[in-house]
């Protein structure tokens, strides 16, 4: 069981969270005709054994997307920060 | 190592049980062989089997970083069933079963293969109109199935709630009665004996760690017991794919997620069959020590621990009370997590890669364990003769990118929703 610092909510359960996937993976530009880049963009994933950024949003608190650095064998979390932040 | 027989386990008990030899030899690691399978879970043991067996491939290598039987195929609910509704599927879940009706006579190891019936429970109109659709699907194809109304389930299974008050009332189920169970450590054990007895090395505590090409053909493998040529190397370690995949300089479309499972305490018999909850992801079945054994949903988010935790157990504990609620007060002995590769279409892959010398078997998403004997008997296949198996030509890495997928789960590409 994850308990996920959310930056406006504080340390709330993970039952208040939607995963979201992969925060790695860049969708290509919606004009991008190059197929190999929408192929890896919907199918292909990293899938690290260790260090992970992906995305959760807090579904039951502020509903904001957050990217959570998060170490996929000991579960321990790194760092979580809003996902707009992390975009701009 | 002789034949198990009845004379043998009379000679045994009338010697005190003392003359019992190890089920497979205790294998060194040779400096390089025909076949490096990497791997030494159900799949990896089963294809060294049916290289042996039925290619008489016989200088052949299972390389296992743990022990035998402490991966994945030690860890699931042995349920076994061929109740598939795509095309590709229904024939390779098919042919699995009939591997299976015949696994412990070609073995010469009693894997306990009990085909009790599996039943899938329908919970509405539209739900039972699926599953007729099923069920005509597996029919053409020469598959067993059912459809049971509401009064047939409950003479079947009296103890599924059945009450006003149900939360979600049953309607119906799909039947199929060759699914079942067996013994997922004499699996392992079965094939890990059998192909041993062929000449084929096993080698447990033994990973790999890299592997060593020539130009662009991988020719062997790096582990922690040394180096170790390969004519020809198949992955088969579900869960660590992408791991090795990577090393190998493979990008797979495939996500590592943990699936639980539990068992209570030891009760008298009371399940016949293995019934699976159609209103929500549940299946639940009884061991033949007496535990209920069930399981449920993914974690559902990237995982490389196995073991369990708390977060699925809830959800799980409330989909079993809401189909059978005479269990509530059952404890739970214990519970366990094994590593699933996730698919975007929930289909495995058996196929040859863009790698030479390499070939990949894995994604097996939940449904490994019932796929054990078909999976070893293709990729067997596909080492021997570099061809894809008629029953896998659906399992090729590169339908992904030219659109082929055979989505069973009807889930896109979202691992952590299937």
């Amino acid at each position: 069981m994850l308990r996920i610092a959310c930056p406006s909510c504080g340390v709330r359960d993970q039952g208040e969270f939607r995963y979201g996937g992969d925060a790695t993976v860049e969708r290509p530009s919606y004009d991008n005709a190059d197929q190999e880049a929408w192929f890896r963009y919907v199918y292909v994933r990293p899938n690290p054994k260790g260090l992970h950024q992906e995305y959760w949003q807090h579904i039951f608190g502020c509903r904001q997307w957050l990217v959570v650095e998060r170490d996929t064998v000991t579960h321990s979390i790194s760092s979580v920060e809003f996902a707009r932040k992390q975009r701009a | 190592m002789g034949r198990y027989s009845v004379f043998s386990l009379l000679r045994q008990a009338a010697t005190g049980n003392t003359g019992w030899q190890r089920a497979w030899r205790a294998a060194v690691p040779k400096p390089s062989y025909d076949v490096v399978i990497v791997g030494g879970g159900g799949h990896g043991l089963a294809t060294a089997f049916y290289l042996a067996e039925n290619h008489g491939i016989r200088n052949v290598a299972v390389l296992e970083k743990g022990y035998i039987g402490g991966g994945n195929v030690g860890r699931n609910t042995t349920v076994i069933r061929s109740n598939y509704l795509l095309d590709g599927n229904t024939q390779f879940y098919e042919f699995s079963m009939k591997l299976w009706e015949g696994m412990s006579s070609a073995l010469n190891f009693n894997v306990m293969f009990s085909q009790r019936g599996q039943l899938v429970t329908a919970h509405s109109a539209d739900q039972m109109d699926t599953f007729s659709h099923r069920a005509n699907i597996m029919r053409s194809n020469g598959i067993d199935a059912d459809i049971l109304d509401r009064e047939e389930v409950r003479k079947l299974v009296p103890y599924l709630d059945f009450s006003e008050t149900a939360r979600f009332p049953i309607h119906g189920a799909i039947f199929q009665g060759r699914a079942g169970t067996a013994r997922h450590d004499a699996v392992a054990w079965g094939y890990a004996r059998a192909a041993s007895g062929h000449g084929v090395d096993i080698i447990e505590g033994c990973e790999v760690t890299d592997f060593i090409r020539h130009g662009d053909r991988i020719v062997g493998v790096e582990t922690t017991r040394g180096r170790i040529g390969a004519g020809k190397v198949g992955l088969a370690v579900a869960g660590h794919t992408s791991v090795l995949g990577q090393k190998a300089g493979l990008e797979l479309p495939i996500e590592s997620h943990l699936l639980q499972a539990f068992v209570t305490e030891p009760v008298k018999p009371l399940v016949d069959h293995v019934i699976a909850y159609g209103a929500d992801h549940f299946y639940l079945s009884q061991s033949d020590k007496g535990g209920l054994v069930f399981g449920g949903n993914l974690d559902g988010y990237n995982s490389y621990s196995q073991r369990g935790n708390t977060g699925v157990l809830r959800e799980v504990c409330e989909a079993a009370i809401a189909l059978m609620p005479n269990i509530s007060r059952l404890r739970l002995l214990r519970h366990w997590g094994g590593i699933m590769d996730m698919t975007p279409d929930a289909s495995p892959i058996i196929s040859l890669t863009p790698v030479d010398g390499l070939y990949l078997n894995g994604g097996w998403c939940y449904g490994g364990f019932k796929a054990t004997p078909a999976s070893g008997w293709c990729f067997a296949h596909m080492l021997a003769t570099d061809q894809t198996h008629e029953l896998t030509r659906c399992y090729r890495l590169d339908r992904f990118r030219t659109g082929h997928m055979i989505d069973e789960a009807g889930a896109g590409p979202f691992a952590w929703l299937q």
